[in-house]
Order: structure tokens, then C-alpha cells, then sequence
């Protein structure tokens, strides 16, 4: 482990001048961009942007290539670390679109994965005061039971198979409470507005905001700026062709709202120009 | 980084072998004078000795058969056709000699019995060397016996039912069995009784070169209901063993039999089965098949249909892994009108390995309103692993509905992604899908055979990425 973060200095999540292709086509084209401990991130854009792709390339996905650049987490570079590997050390992705594996239950799923999470973080949780011992079937119920009312699910979902089945917003939902089961310290957010009746985006919004604090960073991708009426963002990018074009503050957002992409993107270029 | 919990990878975890100590060992090959022995030596009456021979002629005359999976590797002059391990079968462990008893500790058995058997029976070689049922049971008049001893003890019973579902003659398999067989399990339950947990029946081959040849026969009469299960391993030996059984199960009116079946062979044993129920009015015969070991299985459990109201049930699992090949599957045949049945078939091949859903629904003349439905799901691993059908549809009525489904489907690349991006390693990740994929028949395990199944297929995938 880097003791890069004993000095403060090393930002705890940190892109910079990432590079990515799937399929020979370059979708990343120079991403740079850093979250500290306890901020939450918006990143905004147009449609093919390369917004989803960041969150793959982040989380792993074996289809994209990474070809130049670096992901850095707690100062150590992640890019040759296996999906799972990163999902030990504490990053998570909320998918926009969950796979659906048939057979598999909920509860099955969860106790595995929080089990191995765990396990590999077993120091940092001793150091807390806690125990890393996994938990029984029961315990792991309770434990379920209780993120899953926070998120005002049904108790049926635990026996329910993976993401089979499930309306839009019950994948969002599921995706949370898995979130909300793993504890990570980076979460990535793809689009987890995307579909939801305003409802279920209120829900939604509030698990995130409970999972959110001063340890957790959160790079939230949507396309709206709705979702950022719940969520409340330190900082907005604007995403475009591959690359963050433009970094602000909540301020971003609104002005994106009144202006639109393309009208932002005119005012980008005449600052440009001038 | 976490070290991952060592595993011994992919190895089979029953392969050990006992030192042989055998009461009696016949030569190798098939001969007249073999068949003669076996017969003398369990002193049976006339009518059997004759159907053995009858059998033997048959199976010599026989051709082997031109289809399903590749038997070249059957040398029948190498086989050993008799084993008998202990002088006298045990009704207590510790009647059983030691280092079977030992070996059947570590297949977990005696424990298993303990915990949620109703009745217990364990055949070593080509006995049955242990067999015990509930007492409250038995005072019900249930019987649960070695075929051996059902053949001495209940002469009427049996002449009236053996051979009947499967004649010697039915196929070369069911001849040779038919010729040479020995142990098995014996089973009738009295009109209106209901056995509230399973019987367990486990098979043990030890020799090299050994051929096993059980043969069981389970009658269940009215209103009456058994569950039973077998379970079989062997050592792992470079040379060919051979498990050849034959099960005949008459299901009474209103009864119900389930048969389920957890088959781990080592993968040097030709396990080349035939399994046949008759349902009568309103009876209900399910058979829960699952094929995991063995080099070759061809084996697809039949249930007869043969009075209104019969429904058969036959779920399939077959996991063909490296140099396998399972051929397996169902038949139903609908005899009479009002009859239903269903077939769902999972089956899961991985690097060399092949699997083959082999199925047969046929419905008589005059057999009308049959409803039947069948579905075949195959998964395949990798690039290299392959998976046939073979769906066999007769129907010679008119008003039947037949259904039919079949599906051949990859692991996708992102459902890893996925699992892995939640801290599954790809391993875990590859054998919770496969898991996920045959759930639909693990839940109809009784739990703690649905946890064995589990397991098995955990330890068949660990290293199989990557």
C-alpha cells in the first residue's frame, strides 16, 4: 500500500489523461479528473459523450482498452487490477443497465460479494473496532431487511433472482441497496435517475444521500440535471467528444439547464475564441 | 490482497481406493459358468437362475448400439462381474467390515442417515453391505431390502413384477444387467402410506475394472408415497469400470414415487442405465436425474403412462466437464387419455466436455387430451465445449398438446463483469451463474443434496477461466 495518503496530499481518486478504446474506436480521449474524500461529483454531457464508458473503464470492464492515461485510488494505479480486485479495495459502480442472471437470488448474491468485500478489508475494519467475521444467513438477512426498508423495497427482493423481472426502477433500487451493502469509498452512479418516476427518484436520492459522508466520494453521471435537485454536487463537469470540456460548481448545472448543451458549448467556443 | 482459500482445484474428491479384501472374486469376462455361479452362490430359485440365462443369450446375441455416445471403450473380457466383499450384510455399522465402514464415513452416509434418512442401504462392489429402515416403518409394512434379499424373502412380490417394466431383452444393457445382477434395493409401500423423508440407496465401486450391476425395484401401492434417492462415486482408476443398473418402478393408483438420482462416477466409469416407471390412474412418477461424474452416461429415465390421470415428471441435470460425455434425458410414453407430463433438461459442458439431451414423448392411438411439455436448456462454458439434441416427438392423436423448447446459451461476458465488479472472482462469479442456471432443478433436491450439487459444481469450475 502507497503511504502517499498519510501527507493529505494525494487526492483520494484521481483520472488523469485517461485514453479508451472499445473495438479499435477511441471513446476517452484525455479524462482528467480528480474526487477527494467526502465530495460528490456530477458529470453531465450529451449522449455519447463517453460518459457510460468512463464508468466501465473505471469499474474494469474487460470490452474497453484502456491505451494511455491513469486511474489512481488511494494513490495506487488501478488499471491493471481485475474488476473484482477493485471492487475489494472499496470502488463501486451503480449499472445503468444491471444484468439479469437467472437463478441467482438476491440474498445469495449479496452474501457472497459482502462477504468477500469484507474479508479483503479486514485490517481497515478491525482497525474501526469491527469484526470482519462473515455473517450468518441470518444475519445477513437482518442486515439486508433493514438497508432494503431505507430503501423502501419489499422483503420478496431478497429471494427474488438478480435483476430478473425487475421494472426499471426496481434495478435502480437494487443497485443501491447492493451500494449500500458493499460500504464502497468511491461510487460511481451511471445514470441511476435514468427512468425513474419522480417517486422513485425522491428514494433513490435519499439512499444515496445516506450513503454519502465525509469518507465516501461519488462521481454521479446523469444526464439531467433533475437528479441534482435531490443530490445536492460540490462540483459539475460537462463531458463532451471524449473529454471534461468544462468544471464549475452547482451553478454548472443550472446554467446547463437554461442553456442546453449546445448553447453552452457556443459560449465554451467565443470564450475560446476571444 | 486476501489469499483465496485453497481448494484442491478441480480434483475429484472421492477418488481414494480401499485395499482389496474380498469374501469372493469372479474372473475376469462374461461366461455361461459366471452367470451360473453368481445365481448358485446367492442360492436363487430355478426362475431366476433361467431368466439370467436367458438374459445372457440375449445380450451376446445383441448388437451394441449405433447411436448416442461412443462405447468402443468397453472391453466386456476385462470386466470383473462379481464382487463379494463381506460375508453377511450388516444392520448395524459396526457389523460392517472396518475399512468399508471407514470409506463409507467419508462419503458422509452414516451421518446422513442419522440427520434425515428414513432407511439407509449401501452396496460395495456387488453387495449390498449395510441396509437398515425405520423401525415405524417397517411396522407399517414397508419394505426397503436389497434386491437379493427381496427375492429370498418376498418371492411372490417380486416374481410378479421383475423384468415386467424392463424384459431382459430390452435393450443390451438392461440383457446384461438382467444376466449378471446383484444387489440393488427392494422397496413396496402399503396402500395409504406416506414416507415422510427420503430412503437412501448408495453405490461404491472400489476394484479396477469392476462392473456393477444393481438392480432395483420399487412397487408403490395405492394412495402411497415414497421418495428415493442413490448416490454413487468410485475411484479414479486409468482403466474402464462399468456401472450398468436397471430400475423398475410400478407406481399404483393415486401413488406417487419421486426417484432422484446424484450421480458422481470418477470419470473412468461407463454408467449406461435403464430407468422405467408405469404410472396407473392418477399415480405420479418423478424422477429427479442428475449426471456429474462418468466418463460416459446414457441414461434417460422413462415413465410409462398407462392409466387417466397418470402425470410423469422428469427433471435432468448433466454437467459435462473435460473428456465427458453426458447422453441424457427422458422419455414419456402416454398410454392412456388425460395424461400429462413434463421434461425440463439443464445441462452445462465445459472444455472437452459434451452433453446431449436425448428425449422421446409418444403418444398412443386413442390416448386423448394428453398435455405434455418439453424444455431443454444447454450452457456452454467455453468455445471448445459442445451440446447436441436429440427430441424425439411421436404423436398418433390428434388432440394433444405438446409443447417443446430448446435453448443453447453462453455465459455472456458482462454477467462475469457484473458479478466480478460486486468482489466475485471470476471463478465464484462463472459457478454462481452455472448454479443459477440449473436452480429450477437444484430446489427440487432435498436441501441437503441441493447444497452437494452446490458444491460439485463449484469445485468443477474452480480454475476453469482465466
Amino acid at each position: 500500500m502507497s503511504d502517499g495518503n498519510s501527507n493529505g496530499t494525494t487526492p483520494m481518486f484521481e483520472i488523469e489523461n485517461l485514453h479508451a478504446e472499445i473495438d479499435g474506436k477511441e471513446i476517452l480521449k484525455g479524462v482528467d479528473l480528480t474526487v477527494n474524500q467526502g465530495e460528490i461529483h456530477a458529470l453531465m454531457g450529451p449522449n455519447g459523450s463517453g460518459k457510460s464508458t468512463l464508468a466501465y473503464v473505471v469499474a474494469g470492464d474487460p470490452r474497453y482498452e484502456v491505451t494511455e492515461g491513469s486511474i489512481r485510488f488511494q494513490g495506487e494505479d488501478i488499471l491493471e487490477w481485475s474488476p473484482d480486485e477493485r471492487a475489494r479495495k472499496g470502488l463501486f459502480l451503480a449499472f445503468q443497465y444491471p444484468t439479469v442472471i437467472p437463478g441467482v437470488s438476491m440474498a445469495n448474491f449479496l452474501r457472497l460479494a459482502v462477504t468477500n468485500v469484507r474479508t479483503a478489508r479486514a485490517e481497515e475494519i478491525a482497525a474501526e473496532g469491527g469484526s470482519a467475521q462473515p455473517f450468518t444467513p441470518r444475519e445477513f438477512r437482518r442486515l439486508m431487511r433493514e438497508k432494503m426498508a431505507l430503501l423502501k423495497m419489499d422483503d420478496a427482493f431478497a429471494t427474488r433472482y438478480l435483476n430478473e423481472g425487475f421494472s426499471g426502477g426496481e434495478k435502480k433500487r437494487a443497485e443501491i441497496l447492493q451500494m449500500a451493502l458493499l460500504e464502497p469509498k468511491m461510487a460511481v452512479l451511471d445514470e441511476t435517475d435514468s427512468g425513474l418516476d419522480i417517486d422513485a427518484l425522491k428514494v433513490v436520492s435519499e439512499g444515496v444521500n445516506n450513503l454519502s459522508g465525509p469518507k465516501v466520494g461519488m462521481l454521479l453521471i446523469t444526464h439531467y440535471q433533475r437528479l441534482l435537485n435531490f443530490i445536492k454536487p460540490d462540483f459539475v463537469h460537462i463531458m463532451h467528444d471524449g473529454r471534461i470540456v468544462e468544471s464549475g460548481g452547482p451553478e454548472l448545472a443550472h446554467e446547463l439547464e437554461a442553456k442546453g448543451y449546445e448553447g453552452l458549448r457556443a459560449r465554451t467556443a467565443e470564450a475560446a475564441a476571444s | 490482497m486476501v489469499a483465496k482459500p485453497q481448494i484442491d482445484i478441480g480434483e475429484y474428491q472421492y477418488g481414494f481406493r480401499d485395499e482389496e479384501d474380498y469374501v469372493f472374486k469372479s474372473g475376469r469376462g462374461l461366461t455361461r459358468a459366471t452367470v451360473e455361479e453368481i445365481s448358485a452362490m446367492k442360492g436363487e430359485p430355478d426362475w431366476m437362475r433361467d431368466f439370467r440365462l436367458k438374459a445372457l443369450d440375449h445380450f451376446e446375441k445383441r448388437p451394441m448400439p449405433n447411436w448416442g455416445a461412443d462405447l468402443s471403450g468397453i472391453d466386456f473380457d476385462d470386466i470383473f462381474y462379481y464382487i463379494r466383499p463381506a460375508e453377511k450384510q450388516g444392520k448395524t455399522w459396526d457389523e460392517v467390515p472396518e475399512y468399508i465402514k471407514n470409506t463409507f464415513e467419508k462419503l458422509g452416509i452414516p451421518e446422513a442417515e442419522r440427520k434425515f434418512l428414513a432407511g439407509v442401504g449401501a452396496q460395495y462392489e456387488s453387495e449390498v453391505i449395510y441396509h437398515s429402515l425405520r423401525e415405524d416403518l417397517e411396522k407399517q409394512g414397508v419394505i426397503f431390502l436389497d434386491m437379493d434379499a427381496g427375492v429370498r424373502e418376498h418371492p411372490e412380490l417380486v416374481k410378479q413384477y421383475f423384468g415386467t417394466i424392463i424384459p431382459y431383452n430390452d435393450n443390451k444393457f438392461a440383457a446384461l444387467n438382467s444376466a449378471v445382477w446383484s444387489g440393488g434395493s427392494f422397496i413396496y409401500v402399503p396402500p395409504g402410506v406416506s414416507i415422510d423423508v427420503p430412503l437412501q440407496a448408495y453405490f461404491r465401486i472400489n476394484a479396477e475394472n469392476m462392473g456393477q450391476f444393481e438392480r432395483t425395484l420399487i412397487i408403490v401401492d395405492k394412495d402411497a408415497y415414497v421418495h428415493y434417492v442413490e448416490g454413487c462415486t468410485a475411484p479414479t482408476y486409468t482403466t474402464n469400470s462399468l456401472h450398468s443398473a436397471v430400475v423398475e418402478i410400478i407406481v399404483q393408483e393415486g401413488g406417487r414415487c419421486r426417484y432422484t438420482t446424484i450421480q458422481n462416477w470418477s470419470k473412468n466409469v461407463y454408467n449406461l442405465v435403464t430407468k422405467r416407471a408405469a404410472a396407473y390412474k392418477n399415480a405420479t412418477m418423478e424422477w429427479v436425474d442428475g449426471n456429474l461424474g462418468s466418463k460416459v452416461t446414457m441414461k434417460y429415465p422413462a415413465v410409462w403412462l398407462m392409466e387417466e390421470g397418470a402425470r410423469g415428471e422428469i427433471l435432468s441435470v448433466a454437467f459435462a466437464s473435460d473428456g465427458q460425455h453426458q447422453d441424457a434425458g427422458g422419455k414419456v410414453v402416454h398410454v392412456a387419455p388425460n395424461t400429462s407430463s413434463q421434461i425440463i433438461s439443464k445441462s452445462i459442458s465445459k472444455g472437452t466436455g459434451r452433453s446431449s439431451y436425448r428425449g422421446l414423448v409418444k403418444v398412443y392411438k386413442g390416448a386423448e387430451n394428453v398435455r405434455s411439455n418439453v424444455v431443454c436448456d444447454a450452457l456452454l462454458l467455453d468455445e471448445t465445449s459442445k451440446t447436441d439434441t436429440y427430441p424425439y416427438i411421436e404423436v398418433e392423436e390428434e388432440r394433444a398438446s405438446i409443447g417443446h423448447e430448446a435453448t443453447v446459451s453462453k455465459v455472456a461476458e458482462e454477467q462475469i463483469f457484473y458479478l466480478m465488479s460486486r468482489g466475485l472472482s471470476e471463478d465464484e462469479a462463472m459457478s454462481m451463474i452455472v448454479n443459477g442456471f440449473i436452480e429450477p432443478i437444484a430446489k427440487e433436491l432435498p436441501l441437503e443434496y441441493a447444497v452437494e450439487l452446490n458444491r460439485l459444481i463449484q469445485l468443477e469450475m474452480e480454475g476453469s477461466v482465466g
